[in-house]
């Protein structure tokens, strides 16, 4: 047995709304743990079968970049376009890309 | 007894099985001590009705007097309902609740395994879809039930209480009579007394790992199933779910 939390801890969730695709974050709850996390989940987010596979993590566990540092996280990536790829030339069968 | 009315009355004991449980969940929508707890019971009790309105369905078929699923719901007095007694009594704590809700789950899933493989095609295939239904809500009564058991003094406490007060109502899940033998002798339905060691092997363990203690004693209430005896609780349920029925006969939307 623990102390009590004062409150369950805040869990994101993915999922994946079909074979192929990949997860998306679609939200997020609390939960006791992830077991329970992922059931909730079930019951929040897959009322209407939106849902093939379910991934939670906890909120805390995710590291995030800072808003503050967009200028040089960024920024120094606009000035440079050959990374773009669209510098080649691609034949007419090839179709649509 | 004719066959048509032993399935008659095991269809109704199923519908309200269904029925009776599902209202009472339902009565936590809005009040749950977590929204997701709250949407998740919201599930579960529409998932219940959802069986009502095939068992029911089937029974009004079955009867052939014309009645249909919404009649038998609403227009039944406490002594016509055949639900187990342990699903009318009243919600309690959210501990009670998923106590009461593990306890029955349990038992749903092996009955409706066993009805999968009926002889009426008509109840196979509700079984089926009401199976998958049942099997998830055990596996979220069942970790709920584990998690409040082994959590803080407070928790425990109040699941060994819902264990305590829940269990002489157990019982009346596995005491088969005349219906059921005439279910099982037409290869309708399994046995409910022969589902107990598997039942046993799904809930104890479970109840173990809670660090709850089974209470010592096999005694059972009886009364629900038959219609003999109803606790005083389900006419003051009834009041409720059929009062629109019952103030504006024939309303509909």
């Amino acid at each position: 047995m623990s102390s009590p939390a004062s409150e369950w801890p805040l869990w994101e969730v993915f999922i994946r709304g079909q074979h192929g695709l990949s997860h998306r974050h679609v939200g997020s709850l609390h939960a006791a743990d992830a077991e329970m996390a992922i059931l909730n989940a079930r019951d929040v987010y897959t009322r209407r079968n939106e849902g093939v596979s379910i991934w939670v993590v906890e909120a805390h566990r995710i590291a995030a970049s800072a808003p503050d540092e967009k200028g040089p996280m960024y920024e120094p990536s606009n000035s440079k376009v050959y990374r773009h790829p669209t510098f080649f030339d691609i034949p007419d069968d090839v179709g649509a890309m | 007894m004719t066959e048509k009315d032993a399935l008659f009355e095991y269809l109704l004991r199923l519908g309200d099985n269904a029925l009776i449980l599902g209202h009472r969940v339902s009565e936590w929508c809005g009040v749950a001590p977590a929204l997701e707890e709250d949407i998740a019971l919201a599930n579960t009790a529409l998932d219940l009705m959802g069986q009502t309105q095939m068992w029911l369905g089937l029974a009004g078929e079955v009867e052939g007097a014309g009645r249909s699923a919404d009649d038998l719901a609403f227009l039944r007095d406490a002594w016509d309902f055949r639900n187990l007694l342990l699903l009318e009594r009243p919600n309690g704590d959210f501990g009670q609740t998923m106590m009461r809700q593990f306890l029955f789950d349990a038992f749903q899933t092996l009955a409706l395994a066993g009805l999968e493989a009926s002889t009426d095609q008509r109840i196979a295939d509700i079984a089926a879809k009401a199976l998958k239904e049942a099997t998830y809500h055990l596996e979220r009564s069942r970790v709920t039930v584990i998690a409040l058991g082994d959590g803080t003094e407070e928790s425990r406490a109040r699941m060994q209480a819902a264990l305590d007060a829940q269990w002489p109502y157990v019982g009346e899940m596995f005491a088969a009579d005349a219906v059921d033998a005439a279910m099982v002798e037409a290869g309708i339905a399994p046995d409910p007394a022969a589902l107990r060691p598997a039942w046993d092997g799904i809930v104890l363990p479970a109840l173990h790992e809670a660090t709850l203690s089974v209470p010592d004693s096999d005694f059972a209430h009886r009364g629900g199933k038959d219609g003999v005896r109803h606790t005083e609780h389900l006419g003051h349920m009834l009041t409720t779910m059929q009062w629109l029925q019952r103030a504006y006969p024939g309303a509909t939307w």
